[in-house]
């Protein structure tokens, strides 16, 4: 079990350091997917199957809210060129790596905190949290706000799950994740419509 | 029948079925009709005490399970939901007149629905959730989506659910500083954890900015709505954390850290309200002066700060109705809010521009306005903690009173030769008129709203007795 949750670990580093670096909104989406699958073996050390899939559902419905909006806007969305203020990927990729260390600084100290989350846990947990925090101060786009806030979550939801059992809780949050997808894709369609609204 | 029935799910569904109505007068009605109705009820129908109406006996109970949790409202918490509601009602009555009503009586008796629920679910701290779809929510009645959305939405969004996460993590590291109250370093991570939730969901300086862009690029009736609704349940919640752990009501750096916030607040807001040039970006420095009123009530001894900040709220709701309602009259038929082009716009738009007027005096702690009561209230018992602290407080109100100065004289400055050309109508005239009449009613007998704050320290187990 420790050894699929480093596994996760591996995974969740990477799709979080490549929705930082992806320029195409379908490859975003593909991460963000196999993030929440990343999530939900990460979930799975703390809850049982039947509960830790509601996250990954969620998930997937609010990519599939996202990717189906995108996919419906012009090809070329209007704001997504200039949004990305630092525009090299050297200079992300550099941020992330100054996140990866943060977070192997802090875990040990947190995992402490956390008493019994499991070191695979929290440093998934804080990678996400850490990389969403980063892509949310490095762009004004709706799309990757919504998939930035989306990280943050996740990384949140992880190690919350170590701590809190309640089937209410579970169900907001899966709520909460799929009303910011619905409002993301308000957003994105808002963002990409004609100034005007219609008789 | 059970409260949380009554005041949570049925005008969540009435909400719902608001949203196919598309006719702003009917949905003005129905909607203010129906908050008044649940206010009345919060005020004649008790709680956990059975009550005959005719040969029939009804007993409404306080709670009710929620997939292994509760909603719950105690019959204390009866005069929060008449207040709550009422003010409700003041904006949804005031709807047709800004024209927002198919936005803002569906999406906002949605939001009223949720934050009752962030006061009535148990344990507490799950209120975080609640507030989180609340904000989410909030989106779609802040913009169109025949409109590009502003950088605020966006940020509003961000700071916002950020705080969420915090929160939730600090309720449960509350409870390990509870179980070991030794543990400094424990306690020191919940608080910055709850101090951080906060300073998000609050918009606590620094992470304020959003609100005046917000007042750029929404429509300031909305925005108003908002800026009432989401400080006032998220005050009350942060009151729930000092109420229910020990340690952190009684902690001196807790009282400090809140002075310091609540008077960084006020003074940033009082002096960047005084050095702006648009009259939106000016309400919204006031209403988060209005918050640091809030917090800094919040630091001040509990059985003296509660009542204050009890008293605070009705006199937010109110100002904030009339400003935004006048604001929005006059964005109407203004290009901008910017004080180039509103100019003189007192001969075009006395209502409105009276309004304005008369809410940012009231906000400024200007004598005999709804406002002042409250504010002579705190800024006599923060003199007898702190005289520096009063000083700043003072500070804070002086660019407030600037900010109103200035108003006024940019509205009033019309040409020599320009008449005078009534451009409201009829609707708009009587909601402002009402209103102004109530900041002044409130400021004149503030003993006339006591009859609904005097029960409301009950809320609260420890604080405010």
């Amino acid at each position: 079990m420790s050894t699929l949750a480093w596994v996760a670990v591996i995974l969740i580093a990477i799709t979080s350091i490549g929705l930082l670096l992806a320029h195409d909104w379908r490859w975003l989406i593909i991460f963000l997917s196999a993030q929440y699958f990343g999530m939900l073996i990460l979930t799975l050390q703390h809850w049982p199957v039947g509960m830790a899939s509601v996250k990954v559902v969620a998930g997937w419905m609010s990519a599939a809210i996202l990717g189906m909006t995108r996919s419906g806007l012009a090809r070329e969305d209007k704001t997504e060129k200039q949004s990305i203020l630092p525009r090299g990927r050297l200079f992300r990729l550099f941020a992330a790596g100054i996140v990866l260390l943060i977070v192997a600084t802090a875990t040990p100290r947190i995992d402490a905190v956390m008493a019994d989350a499991g070191f695979a846990v929290t440093t998934g947990s804080l990678l996400l949290a850490g990389m969403g925090l980063l892509h949310l101060g490095v762009t004004d786009h709706i799309l990757r706000v919504t998939i930035g806030l989306m990280t943050v979550l996740s990384g949140f939801e992880i190690l919350y799950a170590t701590v809190e059992g309640s089937i209410l809780v579970a169900a907001l949050l899966a709520v909460i994740n799929l009303g910011l997808a619905l409002v993301g894709s308000y957003l994105l369609i808002a963002s990409n419509a004609e100034e005007g609204e219609p008789a | 029948m059970t409260a949380p029935t009554i005041w949570i799910i049925t005008p969540a569904f009435a909400a719902i079925l608001l949203f196919p109505i598309h006719n702003q007068r009917a949905l003005s009605i129905i909607g203010g009709t129906f908050t008044v109705l649940l206010a009345l009820l919060a005020q004649f129908v008790p709680i956990e005490e059975a009550f005959e109406i005719g040969a029939a006996s009804f007993k409404i109970d306080s709670s009710l399970g929620v997939l292994g949790r509760f909603l719950q409202i105690q019959p204390a918490e009866g005069s929060m939901l008449v207040i709550i509601y009422a003010a409700s009602a003041l904006w949804f009555f005031g709807a047709e007149a800004s024209r927002t009503a198919t936005r803002i009586v569906p999406f906002g008796l949605l939001i009223t629905a949720l934050l009752v629920a962030s006061i009535a679910v148990e344990p507490f701290l799950f209120a975080a959730l609640f507030i989180e779809l609340a904000i989410l929510l909030a989106i779609p009645l802040l913009t169109s989506i025949y409109k590009t959305p502003g950088r605020g939405v966006v940020r509003f969004l961000v700071y916002q659910t950020l705080a969420m996460p915090f929160i939730l993590f600090s309720g449960w590291l509350l409870a390990g500083v509870e179980a070991s109250p030794g543990d400094i370093a424990l306690a020191t991570q919940s608080a910055s954890m709850l101090g951080f939730g906060f300073a998000f969901l609050l918009a606590i300086f620094p992470f304020y900015n959003w609100i005046p862009m917000l007042m750029e690029e929404a429509s300031p009736f909305v925005v108003g709505f908002l800026l009432w609704i989401l400080p006032t349940i998220t005050i009350i919640f942060g009151a729930g954390f000092l109420d229910r752990y020990s340690w952190l009501r009684s902690s001196p750096q807790l009282a400090t850290t809140l002075q310091y916030t609540g008077l960084l607040m006020i003074v940033s807001g009082g002096l960047w309200a005084a050095t702006q040039r648009h009259l939106g970006r000016i309400m919204a420095y006031s209403a988060i002066a209005e918050t640091g009123f809030s917090i800094l009530a919040l630091s001040l001894d509990s059985r003296l700060g509660v009542p204050i900040l009890f008293l605070l709220i009705p006199a937010r709701a109110l100002g904030l109705a009339v400003w935004s309602l006048s604001l929005t009259v006059i964005k109407d038929h203004a290009e901008t809010l910017h004080f180039s082009v509103t100019r003189g716009l007192l001969r075009n738009f006395p209502f409105a521009s009276a309004g304005i007027v008369l809410a940012s005096l009231s906000a400024s702690a200007f004598p005999l306005l709804a406002g002042f009561p409250a504010r002579l209230a705190l800024w006599e018992n923060l003199s007898r903690v702190s005289l520096t602290a009063s000083f700043w407080l003072g500070i804070g109100i002086i660019g407030l009173l600037t900010s109103s100065l200035r108003t006024m004289a940019v509205l009033s400055m019309a040409d020599e030769y320009s008449g005078w050309e009534l451009r409201e109508d009829w609707l708009q005239g009587i909601m402002l008129g009402l209103g102004m009449i109530g900041l002044l009613v409130l400021g004149l007998f503030p003993q006339f709203i006591q009859y609904f704050l005097s029960d409301l320290p009950a809320m609260f187990e420890h604080l405010g007795h």
